[in-house]
């Protein structure tokens, strides 16, 4: 099944042509990997998906991408409607300066969901899903910024999880933590996979080869190749993937 | 050469903050020297005696009662404390009813020895006069004035700083007018101010809000006496005719205007505040599937609350100590206030309208500069208040 689905996408920052004619299928419950240079349009890539972009003023989008075979910039789709479906994991952990328990329980609760148990229950079994619950039982009412980096973007990853979106998007989740931290994010990107579809941007060639199903390279607003990671870093078809995954530049 | 060009501009910079410093200092002392003064005040007017028969038993009254007893509200001793007769009001002008002009004498030289007479002949008799005519041998008693005392200041409800013999100052009714004003104005600018923030910092886009924020900023810059003006002739008449009072000098009108006047403050603070919300928290509230709204008073109110209280009480501040606007448009009755729609007066409009007439050193003088200091005191307060609550917000 395809869940989500660009079709000739071209995004412009003002009258900077950002995306160029971008048009991929990613299919449910894999997970997909962006790599590229800096300013490749990898990251404005993964925005568009949930529609982060529309915060940005003066841009504009041309082409489609459909999420489950509906069209999300027509006009009939309601913006928070899609990003409750669509996740979204930063690339820096951004707990509220709320408790433990309420970073969690906010996305059920701007949904308009009131009964007390049901939150209670979501939250400690998406804190148990991200394996944080035993670090942090004891301290739910705790603010959520008295937990370490890793901590906090397990809590982000809950956090967006709590809802049950059918897709995850994550932005270079790893880049600001320690390789422990990302070793244990990288594992719950493999058990999440069973249930979600994960697009992951990120800068970490290892990471994209140890998480992902398939993988895009991403260069000057173009997608240069898209296929099975595997493929990708063993068969270097095109000479600029090639020279960006062996380190010659980027 | 350049060291010492450095060195001496670095000296000049250190002169000037100190005598700056020393400036502030040297007014909180003499503000503070001048309004301890008042305790060491009489509270009979200084100069003057009050005087009875030796027969009646009263010796001392409240500055409360004599000022009942010379407005005639209480006639008879017993009222007092005293025996049952009547009270017999006699100030040194009175003394012509009662004894021919050749008696007093052509210079007036008999006055003391004939107002010791009449107060030893009138058992009612309740005399004042400078202590000058005070006789050697007074056949009478004199009523002792105590020291104003700091109780008295601020627990009196009454302010009538010119009563003769005896002045009061009451603080309370004073007090009372500034918060009704301030609380009034606070209530009314904060809903507005908070919104119009609200407006700028996370729905206008960029070329209204570059449209409304000079605006806004122009309106802190209007002199308060216009303002004062805009209240008499708008809104003063309007708060009369539509509330159907009998006059619209009144707290409420002050409230308006104040609130006019804090609004720019309260925004812009406020503003600023909000916008230091992180971009990413916004993004993460609404990437959950929060809507605007949601995002609004759920993530950028809660960020930005200790910003929002500072808007509040630097706008409580600025309704506090102003002066002209409230003095044009309040009534300035100095009476304990009862409702928001009658007159009051303000601590900063009684300090404008009254120290031309105190006489300087006086007791009336001293009372007003002690108001200063109890402004200058709730100011400070709230200041301390502002400073705790943005080294909290840093942290």
């Amino acid at each position: 099944m395809i869940r989500i689905n660009a079709k000739n996408v071209d995004f412009y920052y003002g009258s900077f042509h950002a995306l160029k004619g971008i048009s991929m299928e990613v299919e449910a419950n894999t997970s997909v990997a962006f790599i590229g240079p800096s300013g490749c349009g990898k990251s404005t890539f993964l925005r568009l998906i949930n529609r982060m972009n529309d915060l940005i003023p003066g841009t504009r989008m041309e082409g489609q991408i459909l999420v489950d075979e509906r069209d999300i910039y027509s006009k009939a789709e309601k913006v928070d409607q899609l990003r409750k479906s669509v996740g979204m994991v930063f690339q820096k952990a951004n707990p509220f300066p709320k408790s433990i328990f309420e970073n969690v329980a906010y996305g059920l609760r701007v949904n308009g969901i009131t009964d007390q148990s049901y939150i209670e229950e979501t939250v400690i079994k998406t804190l148990k899903q991200v394996v944080l619950w035993d670090e942090v039982k004891d301290k739910l009412k705790e603010l959520a910024f008295a937990l370490f980096g890793g901590q906090q973007q397990r809590l982000c990853i809950a956090r967006a999880l709590a809802i049950s979106p059918s897709i995850l998007l994550m932005d270079e989740p790893t880049s600001a933590l320690d390789p422990i931290s990302t070793g244990k994010i990288e594992d719950l990107i493999h058990e999440l996979k069973k249930e979600y579809t994960i697009v992951i941007v990120t800068h970490n060639m290892q990471q994209a080869a140890r998480v992902s199903d398939r993988t895009g390279y991403f260069y000057l607003g173009e997608l240069i190749e898209y296929d099975d990671t595997r493929k990708i870093f063993t068969n270097l078809d095109k000479e600029s993937t090639q020279n960006y995954i062996t380190g010659r530049f980027g | 050469m350049r060291k010492f060009i450095e060195k001496l501009v670095e000296g000049g910079l250190l002169l000037s903050g100190s005598v700056t410093s020393l400036t502030i200092l040297l007014i909180i002392f003499f503000l503070f020297k001048e309004a301890t003064g008042l305790f060491n005040s009489p509270s009979v007017e200084e100069g003057y005696v009050l005087a009875v028969n030796q027969e009646n038993p009263v010796r001392h009254l409240s500055p409360e009662k004599i000022m009942d007893i010379f407005d005639s509200e209480i006639t008879n001793w017993n009222e007092v404390g005293g025996i049952d007769e009547e009270i017999l009001l006699v100030r040194l002008s009175d003394l012509t009813n009662y004894f021919s002009e050749e008696e007093l004498g052509d210079e007036f030289q008999f006055i003391p020895e004939k107002i010791s007479e009449l107060v030893g002949r009138e058992p009612g008799i309740i005399a004042f006069f400078p202590h000058q005519y005070l006789a050697d041998n007074f056949d009478g008693a004199i009523i002792s004035g105590d020291k104003i005392t700091l109780w008295d200041f601020f627990e009196g409800t009454k302010w009538y700083p010119t009563s003769t013999p005896s002045p009061i100052f009451g603080l309370i009714p004073l007090l009372l007018g500034t918060l009704l004003v301030s609380v009034g104005a606070i209530a009314l600018s904060l809903p507005f101010g908070l919104a119009v923030a609200i407006y700028m910092a996370e729905i206008a886009n960029m070329r209204v809000r570059n449209l409304l924020k000079p605006v806004i900023e122009l309106l802190a810059g209007i002199p308060s006496v216009v303002y004062g003006f805009f209240g008499l002739v708008v809104i003063v008449p309007l708060i009369q005719k539509v509330l159907n009072l009998p006059v619209g000098e009144t707290a409420f009108a002050g409230s308006v205007v104040l609130a006019i006047m804090a609004l720019p403050t309260i925004i812009t603070v406020a503003e600023d505040s909000m916008r230091t919300t992180p971009r990413a928290m916004k993004e993460a509230s609404l990437a959950l599937g929060a809507t605007q709204w949601q995002t609004i008073y759920k993530v950028v109110i809660p960020y930005s609350i200790s910003g929002i209280t500072s808007a509040a009480v630097l706008g409580i501040g600025r309704a506090i100590g102003e002066t002209m606007a409230v003095l044009m448009v309040t009534g300035n009755a100095a009476v304990i206030p009862t409702s928001f729609f009658e007159p009051v007066r303000t601590i900063p409009a009684t300090i404008a309208a009254e120290l031309g007439e105190a006489p300087a050193g006086g007791a009336h003088y001293q009372a007003l500069f002690l108001l200063g200091a109890v402004l200058f005191l709730i100011t400070l307060l709230l200041s301390i208040y502002v400073e705790f609550m943005s080294s909290k917000r840093k942290m």
